[in-house]
């Protein structure tokens, strides 16, 4: 097991946002974690890489504890996180925003690869590497917030909401690109609310309501189950 | 005519002095969002260490100017340090509360630190007079007689300026500091250690209001425990003139108080301490945001 999480409780305050849920990923997997907005899925991610605090439970990364351990330090373990809603740093130039998601990295060689990997995979970032990264549009964002991803190169890739608020022709480019990453060799985690495009191209899939896990399954067993089909497969 | 460019250098002087001081307010606040509110008290520890440095290990000398830069950068390192260790203990535990608590937390430090320095008995209540850094050089431009020693601090602040420009814009900690200031839990999921950069900016601006406090205590020699409130104060101005969270602005803001300040004291010097509020208010009339700052966009 890559990533093993044994009852996880996130609270926030009094409220309980996430309710003792255990689950796991395996190298090389892509899991997918779905349900609807509230469920506990942002914050499960959120816990993982050490931006909430779980109050009860534990989270094992490569059979090591990394239960509320410093997010800088757990990125060096080899988890990265593509938040939700993109969180680029408007303020720095998209070949700054690379620069930043490559600072633990310590091979030059390997850098400048991944930078021209990027600049390959989203040829629109590469017109664009000295603009502020505040002129990109959305989908451009989401391919810098991907992109930062790539050059990061943990082994497990946590994405959250890849698809949000994004044109289908971008949200099928971004989930090509994931994946590539995935054939390539990381171990995908994905948070969608698209449950759809995330179980077409998950193994696994684990559904989220309120806070506990109440489905879990082969992605293709899920996208017939009749529950998950009513509830989020919308037909 | 003469007479306008004296006063332009003296401006100008002071400008540089509220300018180093004021980046120091407009960092931590880019960084943190959090006016603190004892900024100010940094120039006072800084003018001191240099004071003690001075008075320790040369004592009645008059200094060359490389050991008077030496000594200064010295009193700024350690005032950085003393910067980084109050955001530590005061700032940091209350980071997630609401902004309210640390700009009170600030303001207790001020107070704590005022009265704790006099309370010292080494610093005591009363004025300490400030060694003479430098001996002073009068000459002539054509007609004008100027100080050799002003137009140096100009200068002086002009390239510490310049390379703390350097440092944000093309270093990798000055782009940590540029990340952090626009998204902390991002910055953090690149592997950005926050609070190393927290205390990097700490450190920078407690330095920086140091140096200014050097400066200053240069041109008026009068050392008190609460001569960095008013000045932190001007500076605070200065770096909402210019667009609190822009170095730029900061510095820009601290030359237009500098030099206004001189030219209403030439006139009638009661009156400009209250000009300088008069000067904030028509130009957060004209724009709120501030000479060069950018609309801030709260995000919910």
């Amino acid at each position: 097991m890559l990533l093993e999480i044994k009852d996880l409780h996130v609270n926030y305050g009094a409220i309980k946002a996430v309710k003792g849920i255990s689950f796991y990923v395996d190298k090389g997997e892509i899991v997918t974690l779905i349900g609807a907005n509230g469920a506990g899925k942002t914050t499960t991610l959120r816990t993982i890489t050490g931006l909430e605090r779980a109050a009860n439970g534990t989270v094992h990364f490569k059979d090591k504890d990394i239960t509320n351990i410093a997010p800088h330090r757990i990125v060096e373990m080899g988890i990265t996180h593509v938040p939700e809603g993109r969180r680029i740093f408007t303020n720095l130039t998209v070949m700054e925003n690379l620069k930043m998601a490559a600072l633990l990295r310590k091979d030059p060689e390997g850098k400048k690869a991944s930078y021209e990997e990027v600049f390959e995979l989203f040829p629109r970032l590469k017109e664009r590497r000295s603009q502020p990264s505040i002129t990109l549009s959305g989908g451009e964002q989401q391919m810098l917030a991907v992109g930062r991803a790539i050059v990061t190169g943990g082994d497990l890739v946590v994405l959250d909401e890849p698809s949000m608020g994004l044109a289908p022709k971008i949200v099928d480019e971004i989930f090509e690109v994931i994946q590539r990453m995935n054939k390539e060799g990381k171990t995908i985690l994905l948070n969608e609310q698209n449950a759809f495009m995330a179980l077409s191209i998950a193994n696994r899939a684990y559904v989220l309501e309120t806070g506990n896990i109440t489905i879990e399954g082969p992605a293709s067993d899920l996208l017939t189950d009749p529950r998950v089909k009513e509830a989020y497969l919308g037909s | 005519m003469e007479k306008f460019i004296q006063l332009l250098v003296y401006g100008l002087q002071l400008g540089s002095i509220y300018a180093l001081l004021a980046i120091g307010y407009t960092m931590v606040f880019g960084i943190i969002r959090m006016i603190n509110m004892a900024h100010g008290d940094f120039l006072m520890m800084g003018s001191y260490a240099v004071f003690f440095i001075v008075s320790l290990f040369f004592a009645d000398q008059m200094l060359g100017p490389a050991i008077a830069l030496f000594v200064i950068l010295a009193g700024a390192s350690i005032t950085g340090f003393i910067g980084v260790g109050v955001e530590r203990i005061a700032y940091k535990p209350l980071r997630n509360r609401p902004k309210i608590s640390s700009m009170i937390a600030a303001i207790g430090v001020s107070l704590f630190t005022q009265n704790f320095f006099r309370a010292i008995p080494f610093i005591g209540p009363n004025p300490r007079t400030f060694p003479k850094l430098l001996k002073d050089v009068l000459f002539y431009v054509g007609p004008i007689q100027l100080s050799l020693v002003r137009i140096v601090v100009i200068i002086l602040s002009i390239v510490i300026m310049s390379v703390l420009y350097f440092i944000i814009m093309k270093t990798t900690i000055g782009m940590e500091m540029r990340a952090a200031s626009c998204d902390k839990d991002a910055s953090s999921l690149m592997g950005i250690n926050v609070n190393r950069v927290i205390s990097a900016t700490f450190f920078i601006g407690a330095g920086l209001a140091a140096i200014s406090g050097a400066f200053y205590a240069n041109n008026y020699p009068v050392l008190t425990v609460t001569m960095g409130a008013t000045l932190g104060n001007k500076a605070f101005i200065a770096a909402v003139i210019g667009g609190i969270g822009d170095i730029r602005g900061a510095v820009l803001g601290g030359f237009i108080m500098g030099v206004i300040e001189i030219m209403i004291s030439s006139v009638y010097s009661e009156l400009a301490y209250g000009i300088s509020f008069v000067v904030l208010i028509i130009i957060l009339l004209l724009k709120p945001e501030g000479l060069l700052g950018k609309p801030m966009i709260e995000k919910v």
